[in-house]
């Protein structure tokens, strides 16, 4: 049995079925894991111990009757290494919180546990989510399992990547500028950032607080539809939680996307987008239309600005959510200091890498007086023209379809040593989380290279369900494509 | 060049940062051209246009003021780098 080769929902429904124990999947997961992690690298920290003892707690609650209802019972489930675990290290693959032990869980992981998931590992990412190849981890690097010599993309570098070497079933990402959507594309799977405001934010380790939001990765739109439909919805610790009639998504995978009208904004084929990459995407817009779309080229207002915007507003809230690690309270604190200031200065100077410390500068300076008005006001003000843009299209159209990254996985050490090329590289990306809005990669195929092409979906606000269906739609028209890496 | 050696040195006080010599040099000029870039922002007409912070329409959430907690003093100290007496401790900020 290929069990690491099976979907989450696939996985769950044989656990049901008696096909295999919660235990044996539990055990089939670490095995795969102790075969590829060396190669990889998708971890941060694999819980072996705490997930054979919870998967059979969890056998014992299926065979007690319970959970015949939950889309993830007894399915292992990695989780991005910002999302709180209580009693389980949680790092941000940062120096600063590397002994960090969160005395409580986030709200995504009481659900999943609710819902009968077993935790296998946190995931390595970028640091504190800041960056696009997952290479500014404390930890090093990891892998694409597609080309070891290239990234698997970031932030949710390891999600994605585990997910594709089936190091994982299902994964839970953050995505603030695409962290969910770009490595999703660069590994060849499916991730969803849902709307802002679906799911809890607590327990999440703040980068970006008006963009911020957690979703799946998996490798069906099926997985992350049932994913979602288990950690969505309204919790009182997080108040921007939105509350919604209906988080049914899985219901809305009907297989019919008849009529379904889906806009191509053809700014987005321009410089800077990879040939192979704008030929994958124009295909997958040929086989939406073969089942019934209707798919037509459109102007999207303002679109060319969002990148600028982004990193105004996202470093300027970076600056200040990051100010609360002074080696106080919680996390690293330099081992010789004299006085307070000497206390911050150097706990901040050793504590962060590069990315962080350039960041929270850009944030400190949009944010100082003089410069307030003509950078973060400005920006806020590019973000309502964004908005705007986005309000007009759907009107006219149910989804909006573009590459998720203008290139497949880049070389690694490609875009360390030059930040504005890799921000250049979250161009389709961070529109959406400026907007608010959910958005899908799917995979459509490889390059010449062999390289995944991801595809994003981009759906009004609380649009899952269209985007959903019409990924799931598209998924059905061909296999999913593995990664090269059963040897 | 909108960031000068002074301009740096104010941002990562700012920051509570300290950069070395050699780190100076290549912050200045890192935040020179990603600020360059930003600049293009201006080429966008936005007069007239509101700052807009909450994509959506937020409203306060309000919630009974009661304290749901249980006492966690032991669990918040136990991530501290120093800690004394229920307490996590600094270096002393004030002259006696």
């Amino acid at each position: 049995m290929e069990v690491t080769k099976w979907g989450a929902k696939e996985l769950s429904d044989r656990i049901k079925a008696r096909e295999l124990s919660a235990s044996e999947a539990v055990e089939a997961q670490l095995a795969q894991i102790e075969r590829k992690e060396t190669r990889y690298h998708c971890y941060t920290r694999v819980l072996a111990e705490e997930a054979r003892e919870r998967a059979k707690e969890v056998q014992r609650r299926m065979d007690a009757g319970e959970l015949a209802d939950s889309p993830l019972a007894g399915v292992p489930v990695a989780i991005k290494d910002n999302i709180c675990t209580k009693g389980i290290p949680t790092t941000c693959s940062s120096r600063m919180l590397k002994n960090f032990v969160p005395p409580y869980d986030a709200a995504v992981i009481e659900r999943l546990q609710a819902a009968g998931a077993v935790l296998i590992g946190k995931l390595n990412m970028d640091e504190f989510a800041m960056g696009s190849t997952t290479e500014t981890s404390w930890f090093g690097p990891t892998k694409n399992p597609w080309d070891v010599t290239r990234v698997p993309g970031g932030s949710s570098g390891g999600a994605a990547a585990a997910v594709a070497a089936q190091e994982a079933f299902l994964a839970l990402g953050s995505d603030t500028g695409g962290s969910i959507r770009q490595p999703s594309s660069f590994c060849g799977v499916t991730g969803i950032k849902p709307t802002y405001g679906t799911v809890s934010r607590y327990g999440l380790i703040a980068y970006a607080s008006s963009l911020d939001q957690i979703g799946p990765i998996a490798r069906s739109a099926e997985d992350c539809a049932a994913a979602l439909d288990v950690i969505s919805g309204t919790d009182l610790r997080d108040s921007t939680c939105i509350p919604k009639e209906s988080y049914g998504y899985s219901k809305a995978l009907t297989g019919e996307i008849k009529g379904m009208r889906i806009g191509i904004p053809s700014g987005y084929f321009g410089d800077g987008l990879d040939p192979e990459v704008e030929r994958g995407i124009r295909k997958a817009a040929d086989v939406l239309a073969s089942l019934g779309a209707v798919v037509e080229e459109f102007e999207l207002k303002a679109v060319d600005y969002a990148i600028p915007a982004y990193y105004v507003i996202a470093s300027a809230e970076a600056s200040s959510n990051l100010s609360r690690y002074d080696g106080v309270k919680y996390g690293y604190r330099t081992p010789k200091y004299e006085d307070l200031q000497e206390v911050y200065l150097k706990t901040r100077s050793e504590g962060f890498g590069g990315e962080v410390k350039r960041r929270m500068m850009i944030g400190a300076f949009v944010l100082s007086s003089g410069y307030y008005d003509a950078y973060y006001n400005k920006a806020l003000k590019v973000k309502a023209l964004i908005k705007q843009g986005f309000d007009e299209a759907f009107q006219k159209y149910d989804c909006i379809l573009g590459p998720t990254a203008p290139t497949t996985a880049v070389k690694l050490g490609e875009s360390l040593s030059d930040p504005l090329k890799m921000y250049l590289g979250d161009i389709y990306t961070v529109s959406v989380n400026l907007a608010g809005l959910p958005g899908i990669s799917v995979p459509c195929g490889l390059d010449s290279r062999g390289l995944p092409i991801g595809m994003q979906l981009i759906g009004r606000a609380f649009g899952e369900k269209e985007i959903l269906r019409a990924a799931h739609a598209y998924e059905q028209t061909g296999e999913y494509l593995f990664a090269p890496c059963t040897e | 060049m909108i960031i000068s050696e002074d301009t740096i040195e104010y941002v990562a006080a700012l920051a509570k940062l300290k950069l070395e010599e050699d780190q100076k040099d290549k912050a200045i000029e890192d935040l020179n051209r990603i600020l360059a870039y930003i600049d293009t922002m201006n080429e966008l007409d936005t007069d007239g246009i509101e700052p807009m912070s909450h994509a959506f329409e937020v409203k306060n959430v309000f919630r009974e003021d009661v304290v749901t907690n249980e006492e966690e003093t032991e669990a918040l100290l136990a991530n501290a780098p120093v800690k004394k007496d229920g307490c996590f401790v600094v270096p002393k900020t004030v002259e006696t």
